[in-house]
């Protein structure tokens, strides 16, 4: 899982609620709400990020948390957000869209 | 969508002073005369690609999920997929308003490609000859209905809006037979709006009285007859304390010109963008806050009414009626064609013997009592 890239699918809709995010599905109007280590794992999904660095660089920075343990919970996030088709996941990086990537979106 | 976690979504809202909703028409032309219609569709000067760039920017920054963008047909500016592909690329909720004329392939792989959540389509009948006489173009039914096919068949969410008007009141059966032919939702609403510049002529196409009354017991239209004419509960203090709706507490609307309103339906200039930043209307325009300021006990004559705690009450239109904080008269008729019991106003204007008859309506039952002025607060 070393070079693991996530990034966050075009399909979706996403706006931060308070120290939530709110997410909409447009295939099935599924909507979720992700806590604050999720939206922060959300708001760095970049495409260009590796997960591992995310933990450490935005995860472990902001809470006191196990690297380890964060790095394994934060695989699970991520692969539960893909198999419902929100995240994607690539073992390289892929180019972000400009404007959600200025703005941290 | 899940409802409760909406409404918590929107509860959450409120609290912390978010437009969470936003409805931007980015025009006002339109390919179609709908006799209806409350806009001026002459161009007067609007934003340009960058100034509604500048805008998107805000409204995301300003915490706006669900953003509708409408007209007006948004298929005018040549522009509109530019400015589809920003709000996108800021995450927004889309839906858009259309009557789909202009929607061909190119358009719908376009509508897809770009997540939109969904596309509301305007048909006012399944017959031709009904739906393309309230549009004034003739051949928009066919197109509009060949536009539906396009969209779904590349998994696009469609709803049709159906209003209900004089000319298309026993269409309804047939526009659902022809949604569920489609497989795509279907609203009816009776609901004509007075035009943006106060002029209510064309609330002569609305339907009144014996009509409501129909289509307000019909299975078809409401669903559960009962529930929907239920009478209504007993007043009470959650009820009083109680917002109007959302306009201007997680919702706003945002005109081509730039000017920001509680509601599509409700034009209190509240400020310009062109002028200040959406925030500083959002949370400092006077009007805004006095909009918000207003529960259901400030209302002095529907806090006395017994629909209060169900009636559709729409303070824009009672803002356009003269006051916003007076009744909305169309839902008191609303109301009255539901339960058969008056509204306070309904009462009040009889009591007063002052009743002036609205020249869009038709003088039987009560609603030729029901004072209707043009003035503009």
């Amino acid at each position: 899982m070393k070079n693991l890239y996530i990034a966050r699918s075009p399909m979706v809709a996403a706006r931060q609620l308070g120290l939530e995010m709110v997410i909409m599905s447009a295939t099935d109007s599924t909507l979720f709400t992700l806590n604050e280590v999720a939206s922060l794992i959300w708001k760095s999904a970049d495409g260009a990020t590796p997960l591992w660095e995310i933990v450490k660089g935005k995860v472990c920075a902001e809470f006191d948390v196990d690297p380890e343990v964060a790095l394994a919970d934060a695989e699970r996030l991520v692969s539960e957000l893909a198999d419902r088709g929100l995240l994607l996941l690539t073992n390289g990086p892929a180019k972000p869209s400009p404007a959600e990537t200025e703005r941290g979106l | 969508m899940t409802t409760a976690l909406m409404q918590e979504l929107n509860a959450r809202a409120l609290e912390l002073g978010v437009p969470f909703s936003a409805h931007l028409d980015v025009t006002y032309r339109c390919n179609e005369r709908c006799v209806h219609c409350y806009l001026d569709h002459d161009d007067h000067g609007e934003m340009t690609l960058l100034e509604l760039k500048s805008l998107l920017d805000q409204l995301a920054e300003a915490g706006v999920f669900f953003l509708t963008l409408s007209g007006g047909e948004v298929l005018m500016r040549m522009d509109f997929f530019d400015i589809l592909r920003y709000a996108r690329e800021l995450r927004f909720n889309v839906k858009i308003k259309t009557n789909a004329f202009m929607v061909r392939e190119k358009e719908a792989d376009l509508i897809r490609e770009l997540g939109v959540q969904s596309v509301q389509i305007s048909i006012y009948s399944h017959r031709p000859e009904i739906h393309d006489g309230i549009t004034k173009l003739p051949g928009s039914l066919r197109r509009s209905v060949a536009a539906i096919r396009l969209l779904k068949s590349r998994g696009v969410n469609v709803t049709m809006a159906n209003v209900l008007m004089r000319q298309n009141l026993h269409d309804y059966a047939g526009v659902r037979a022809l949604a569920k032919e489609l497989c795509v939702e279907v609203t009816t609403d009776p609901t004509i709006t007075p035009k943006m510049d106060g002029d209510r002529g064309v609330l002569g196409f609305g339907i009144r009285d014996s009509q409501l009354n129909e289509i307000f017991h019909d299975s078809q239209f409401v669903g559960n007859v009962d529930e929907f004419c239920a009478q209504p509960a007993t007043l009470d203090d959650a009820a009083l304390d109680g917002l109007p709706c959302s306009a201007g507490h997680t919702y706003c609307y945002i005109s081509p010109y730039g000017d920001v309103y509680p509601c599509v339906q409700f034009p209190l200039a509240c400020g310009n963008v062109r002028k200040e930043k959406f925030l500083d209307i959002w949370r400092h325009s006077k009007r805004m806050n006095e909009v918000r300021s207003i529960r259901a006990r400030d209302l002095p004559t529907c806090s006395t009414c017994a629909h209060l705690g169900s009636c559709t009450r729409c303070p824009g239109l009672a803002f356009m009626e003269g006051n916003m904080r007076g009744p909305s008269s169309l839902d008191c008729e609303k109301s009255f064609a539901r339960t058969g019991i008056p509204s306070a106003n309904m009462i009040a204007r009889m009591a007063s013997g002052n009743a002036i008859h609205d020249s869009a309506a038709r003088p039987s039952s009560f609603s030729s009592l029901i004072q209707i002025t043009t003035a503009r607060s």
